[in-house]
């Protein structure tokens, strides 16, 4: 595991970014958050207990479209009110879903899934008059911790006390997750992916389990969805496209699956790996399939795998 | 009446391009054991070049009417690119099937930009008149493009000629003992290097030769294939994994529910799609054709 003195300095360390005046990487971080969080619960699903989801963004947008909703439509600016609503809705969507999903292990649990993040895309991009289609739906600035801060100009609101804000939900969040893998359920998750068959002869159901680490990965989805759309003020369908869910298992597998603190570091290189490809090249998509599939030929344990060999 | 059957005709059409895709899926899935994402990108190069290759031909002043050849032509050319791509695949055979998606995946983001690069990020599309070459047949009040006919005809036939291929050839027992029991058929002095090479290869041009014959009646845009792969996976789900008879009812069911939703009730288009897809997933995880466990 990380020494904890590493894991303290990579905390500072970006809590620092805002403050060394270049705005333009502290907004960059503002993804990372959220995909972090999201990825986490991914993780979950993946890495302990070997579910591989094609559909994972669906949750994403869930989050994103709460936050859409509770601001534009409700007026609702609590941000905490937002992160419970839009917990509550993944976890409520997530129920009759993870149901059915879990039933399937393997390629067809990756194809539902992915099924069902298709049905709720297609959903959000035709019906328009609820959820304004294509061109997605505004998602207003919330309230931080009932400060009123309105006004901040953007900038100045993200690079700082929205930051911070996301700053510390992230590590909340990995705090959370942490608790929830050295748990006994988290060890049960993890002898379900090594073997289900043994898994049941002890008594542990797996699809019980396994669908307690969907919605939970869902739940993680949601909020970290609802961190994304408040950088960009808008939800709009493209989150819950499958090509989306497939960029969050490139990340994780970028970071590595199966280890606590893979995702996250799979989430931060990504953005500034797109970020700096970007920049020099319009074909970063081809740069991109070209890193994931030397990451899936060379290394299936992805970054954290060069850096320790222990299994999760 | 007429109406109704200018719909279903339409839906088979898409149905017999959708054939063609979810075909290349099936073969390589049955064989492979891999669910390759990258099909969708085959049926969008195979678009794309088609559009280059008529348009060449057109030019160097072949009649018009020779075009669907040049199409076909054009996607049995680009098949060249299934033996590099299954060497490239090969290195992944005995991962994780999670790690083996995904590579497929990465091809996916790959030929994305590979097309951009090639032919921009502007939508081709071939002359309008050459859809018309072909004129329309009228029966009463019916009005079908001879065009869709030429395409579900070649559907058909190309459908028979993979029968014909898997039941009746030498190459289709062994393509079949390998998808049955792959280390028993190694045993037997099969070459698997050989079978999985040409397996792959048809399965690449099934896509291309899918992607050309469609370009006259649409253009080719650079999301075609990623949406399309969507719509394979439904069919290959309703006919169930590796069966290329679930594959020829599943494009049927999803063809002509897709039009029909379009010409009816279009929001529900790609819904309707999913909704029994998941259905199917519930009641036949197998799907209609597959046979169980496998």
């Amino acid at each position: 595991m990380i020494p904890r003195f590493v894991l303290a300095l990579a905390v500072v360390g970006v809590a620092l970014v805002p403050l060394a005046g270049q705005d333009y990487y502290a907004t960059l971080m503002l993804p990372f958050f959220g995909y972090g969080i999201a990825l986490l619960g991914l993780n979950l699903l993946f890495g302990y207990t070997g579910l591989l989801s094609f559909g994972h963004a669906l949750f994403v947008a869930v989050g994103a479209y709460t936050a859409a909703y509770l601001t534009g439509v409700f007026g609702v600016r609590q941000f905490e009110l937002i992160l419970l609503a839009a917990a509550g809705t993944a976890a409520l969507v997530a129920v009759p879903t993870g149901l059915v999903a879990v039933r399937y292990v393997k390629i067809y649990f990756g194809m539902l899934t992915l099924a069902f993040g298709m049905l709720f895309y297609s959903f959000l991009f035709k019906f328009y008059h609820l959820t304004g289609g294509d061109e997605g739906m505004r998602v207003l600035r919330p309230v931080l911790l009932g400060q009123p801060l309105a006004g901040m100009d953007t900038v100045p609101f993200l690079v700082g006390p929205y930051y911070y804000y996301c700053l510390g939900l992230l590590i909340l969040a990995a705090l959370v997750m942490w608790r929830i893998v050295s748990s006994p359920f988290g060890l049960c998750l993890r002898v379900i992916r090594e073997n289900p068959a043994k898994a049941e002869a002890l008594g542990l159901s797996a699809r019980r389990y396994r669908f307690y680490a969907f919605v939970i990965a869902a739940v993680f989805g949601g909020v970290g969805g609802v961190l994304l759309a408040v950088p960009t003020g808008l939800a709009d369908p493209l989150l819950a496209y499958w090509t989306h869910s497939g960029n969050l298992v490139f990340m994780l597998l970028l970071g590595g699956f199966a280890n606590f603190f893979g995702p996250i570091l799979g989430a931060l290189v990504f953005i500034f790996l797109q970020d700096q490809v970007m920049s020099f090249t319009q074909y970063w998509r081809f740069v991109f399939g070209a890193i994931l599939a030397v990451v899936v030929i060379f290394f299936p344990r992805g970054l954290m795998g060069l850096w320790s060999s222990e299994g999760a | 009446m007429a109406q109704s059957l200018n719909i279903v005709l339409g839906g088979v059409f898409h149905a017999a391009v959708l054939f063609l895709v979810a075909a290349g899926l099936q073969l390589v899935f049955g064989v492979q054991k891999i669910l390759n994402l990258a099909c969708g990108s085959f049926y969008a190069l195979g678009a794309y070049f088609g559009v280059s290759l008529v348009s060449w031909a057109l030019g160097a002043g072949l009649p018009a009417p020779l075009f669907v050849l040049v199409l076909v032509a054009a996607g049995v050319l680009l098949a060249v690119l299934g033996p590099p791509i299954e060497r490239l695949l090969r290195t992944i055979y005995d991962r994780d099937e999670s790690l083996q998606l995904l590579l497929t995946f990465a091809l996916v983001l790959m030929f994305e930009d590979v097309i951009r690069f090639f032919w921009g990020s502007a939508p081709h599309q071939l002359a309008g008149a050459v859809y018309l070459v072909y004129g329309q047949l009228t029966l009463g009040r019916l009005t079908i493009p001879v065009y869709n006919l030429i395409v579900i005809a070649a559907g058909g036939a190309i459908a028979a000629g993979m029968g014909w291929l898997l039941i009746r050839t030498r190459f289709g027992r062994i393509v079949r003992a390998a998808a049955e029991n792959r280390r028993m058929a190694e045993a037997l002095g099969v070459d698997m290097g050989w079978v999985y090479s040409r397996v792959f290869t048809l399965g690449v041009a099934l896509g291309t030769v899918g992607g050309a014959l469609v370009i006259p009646a649409t253009a080719a845009v650079n999301e075609m294939g990623i949406d399309l792969i969507v719509e394979a996976f439904a069919v290959v789900v309703i006919g169930g994994l590796g069966s290329m008879r679930g594959a020829f009812a599943g494009a049927l069911v999803v063809g002509i529910l897709r039009a029909v939703a379009i010409a009816t009730y279009p929001e529900v288009e790609m819904l309707a799609i999913y909704v029994i897809v998941i259905g199917v997933l519930i009641l036949r995880p197998a799907g209609l054709f597959a046979r169980a466990a496998t």
